[in-house]
């Protein structure tokens, strides 16, 4: 019997640094994502690391953003692989505030591909583990998602929808033995993030938070703060009193 | 990652302007948005000095071009992004009874790296240099173009890229042949010697004798030291483990630690520290020795050190080598590590390798300012009349005339550098 994992996203640095500890363990894997170049770099590395196993690795390359897709692609993953233990959703975009401000289709376009469709592969995963009675659904979102800064707002928000969706979904979903897993990572030094100047000390590899992310997913975590520390900063910025909040440059 | 990139010498440089991380290996170069600024690869900055930085210009970082691409458990060929670290393929090959044709004395290094300084390691008698097990690699230009080179495709830009100092282009991916091994540990022997003379006379016996040999020489006494030779272990060896997780030098001291008293005492004891003449060592401790503890650069403090590391040819190595280690003890400038090899007696693949026929001596210098510059400059003249030549991957300082000296095909070679790269080390020597 192997580990079955569906990775969304998978050609992004938390998601494929995630899929390299579970070829470790000899897991099949099913790869989505939208590059098809970057697809076959991400696979063929996972395939050289399985070594005799790499016939347990599949990559399917499809645009997440299109949400009348999401019924047939999680049919087609759970089919190759005969059902899933776990899946993790990764895909993601770091608007640029500023842009968005000036534009409100950028600033819906990303709110679609970070909150709408996250949601959307959610339900359809929710289901069908739902009729399994048993896996563990892994999103990542982001601390963002705790409170909106005037800094990165709509991303804050695309997050804070996903979420506030996965706890509610935890809660419906605790019954049939389904886990649901909230995967909140501080900043992290991946190419989303390359434009960003000198990372201080608060930055971690993504290595490191794809360490935490299958520790969480073992030991059926609620919610992971990754690095850890985030959650007790994350506790203080939640206790800041809005009439305080609002006059900070955050 | 506070801080702009440094090298491993840690002597304050003047930062890059730019840091771009490259991240596919499809894309074409970034092209930097004011005409004289040049761009670099960086991959792991294992170098101590400057090759692998770029004063005021753009540094590409290659840390997530981290993908393998293909290996073939059958005949050990592996090809592999050129940021993928030598430690990454240790752990993928070892297992499957594969291990490093040539490896330096740290695994931190990426595919790259090795390739652009055509690094060696302690068995060139037998195995050559880094660049001599290059099956193919990638050479990206800044006009975007891209070719494959080998020593039979593109030879003239292979010899240029192998030991080319990443001044040729980026390096994408680079496919090398592996060796294979019944386990990685070694049987190793020690023996101590007591003068430079009887270091020859255990080379002279241990080297057609084994695979690996290298010699640890305390500078402070005029060079009496510890040999070290090995061969990989056979089969029914007992097996190891790797370490569990390895130490980290907690923070940089405000001076150096590295002085003439504490040198001395370090020398005293490794010299007479008990030395099986007989042992099984893991694999990690016998190649790796300096790498089980992280960041031990941060020892010598704010202003760094120097690594000088020469090489010189048979006929004059003997000479030459007492003379370095006289002035080195006369000067009373210790150093921690003074270490021995012997090259063996062939040519290295790339236009500016540094392996080549005679022996090689790499000595750690605290920076101590004028003085340690004058210690070098004094080294500088034996090595130069020795007709000697020193290490780029481990310089920082020395003059133009000494690398076009020890590098005669350095004209040659400029004519493949590509016109957009450049690096701190390049602009220094030019002059
Ligand atoms: C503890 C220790 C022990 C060592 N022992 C040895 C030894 O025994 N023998 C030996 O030969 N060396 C030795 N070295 C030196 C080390 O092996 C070399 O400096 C090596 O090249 C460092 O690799 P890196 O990935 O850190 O490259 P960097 O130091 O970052 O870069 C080195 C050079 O490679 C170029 N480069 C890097 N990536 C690319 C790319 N993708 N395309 C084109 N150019 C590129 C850079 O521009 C630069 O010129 C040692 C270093 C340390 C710290």
């Amino acid at each position: 019997m192997k580990h079955k994992f569906l990775l969304l996203g998978a050609t992004s640095a938390i998601a494929h640094a995630t899929a390299r500890l579970w070829v470790q363990r000899g897991a099949a894997l099913v790869l989505v994502g939208r590059d098809a170049v970057k697809l076959q770099q991400a696979l063929q590395d996972l395939q050289v690391r399985a070594g005799p196993q790499a016939h347990l690795l599949h990559a399917i390359q499809a645009d997440l953003e299109d949400v009348s897709r999401h019924a047939a692609l999680i049919d087609e993953a759970w089919q190759r692989l005969g059902g899933l233990d776990g899946v993790l959703i990764a895909h993601g975009t770091l608007p640029d505030q500023t842009a968005c401000d000036a534009d409100v289709s950028l600033a819906l376009a990303h709110l679609h591909t970070n909150g709408v469709s996250v949601v959307s592969l959610c339900a359809h995963i929710a289901q069908r583990m739902k009729t399994a009675q048993a896996g563990t659904l892994a999103v990542i979102s982001s601390v963002a998602g705790d409170r909106g800064r005037q800094s990165n707002y709509l991303y804050g928000a695309a997050k804070g929808l996903v979420s506030l969706y996965l706890q509610g979904l935890r809660n419906r979903l605790y019954p049939h033995g389904v886990h649901v897993l909230t995967i909140k990572p501080g900043f992290v030094d991946t190419p989303m993030t390359a434009g960003i100047g000198p990372k201080g000390a608060l930055w971690a590899t993504p290595e490191r938070v794809a360490a935490d992310i299958v520790r969480a997913m073992d030991r059926n975590t609620d919610v992971l703060y990754t690095p850890g520390f985030w959650r007790f900063i994350m506790m203080v910025v939640r206790h800041i009193p809005e009439r305080v909040f609002k006059r900070l440059r955050l | 990652m506070t801080q702009p990139t440094q090298a491993w010498g840690r002597m304050p440089t003047p930062p890059a302007k730019y840091e771009r991380p490259l991240t596919d290996r499809h894309t074409n170069l970034p092209r930097p948005s004011d005409a004289q600024n040049t761009l670099l690869a960086h991959g792991w900055g294992r170098s101590y000095g400057d090759v692998a930085l770029n004063p005021g210009h753009t540094l590409l970082h290659t840390r997530h071009l981290d993908r393998f691409m293909a290996f073939d458990p059958a005949t050990g060929v592996l090809r592999a992004e050129a940021g993928v670290s030598l430690d990454a393929i240790l752990r993928l090959v070892i297992p499957q009874g594969w291990f490093l044709p040539v490896t330096p004395g740290t695994r931190f290094v990426t595919l790259g790296g090795a390739v652009a300084n055509d690094v060696h390691g302690k068995n060139h008698h037998v195995m050559g240099s880094f660049g001599d097990h290059v099956r193919a690699l990638e050479l990206l230009r800044s006009d975007g173009s891209r070719q494959q080179c080998s020593a039979t495709q593109h030879p003239d830009w292979f010899r240029a890229t192998v030991g080319g100092l990443g001044l040729t282009g980026l390096i994408t991916w680079v496919e090398i042949g592996l060796r294979r091994i019944a386990q990685p540990d070694v049987q190793a022997i020690n023996r101590r010697f007591a003068s430079i003379d009887d270091y020859w006379a255990l080379d002279a016996h241990w080297m057609p004798r084994c695979e690996y040999a290298v010699a640890w020489v305390d500078c402070l006494r005029g060079g009496r030291g510890i040999y070290t030779a090995g061969l990989h272990a056979g089969a029914q060896a007992q097996w190891r483990h790797p370490p569990a997780p390895q130490r980290q030098w907690p923070m940089t001291p405000p001076l150096s630690l590295v002085n003439r008293a504490s040198v001395w005492g370090f020398n005293w004891l490794y010299y007479h520290r008990p030395l099986p003449p007989q042992t099984l060592m893991p694999w990690p401790a016998f190649f790796y020795p300096l790498d089980g503890i992280g960041q031990w650069n941060r020892m010598y403090g704010p202003r760094g050190f120097i690594q000088y590391q020469c090489v010189l040819p048979p006929a004059t190595m003997r000479d030459a080598s007492r003379e370095l280690l006289r002035l080195i003890g006369s000067r009373g400038q210790g150093s921690f590590l003074a270490v021995f090899k012997t090259f063996g007696n062939r040519t290295a693949p790339g236009m500016l390798s540094f392996p080549r026929p005679g022996s090689t001596l790499a000595l750690d210098f605290p920076f101590q300012g004028e003085a340690t510059l004058r210690l070098c400059h004094e080294l500088d003249a034996v090595v130069r009349e020795a007709q000697g030549a020193l290490y780029p991957a481990k310089d920082a300082r020395m003059p133009g005339s000494m690398f076009r000296a020890g590098y005669p095909d350095w004209e040659a070679f400029s004519t493949y550098v590509d016109p957009a790269f450049s690096s701190g080390f390049w602009r220094r020597v030019q002059t």
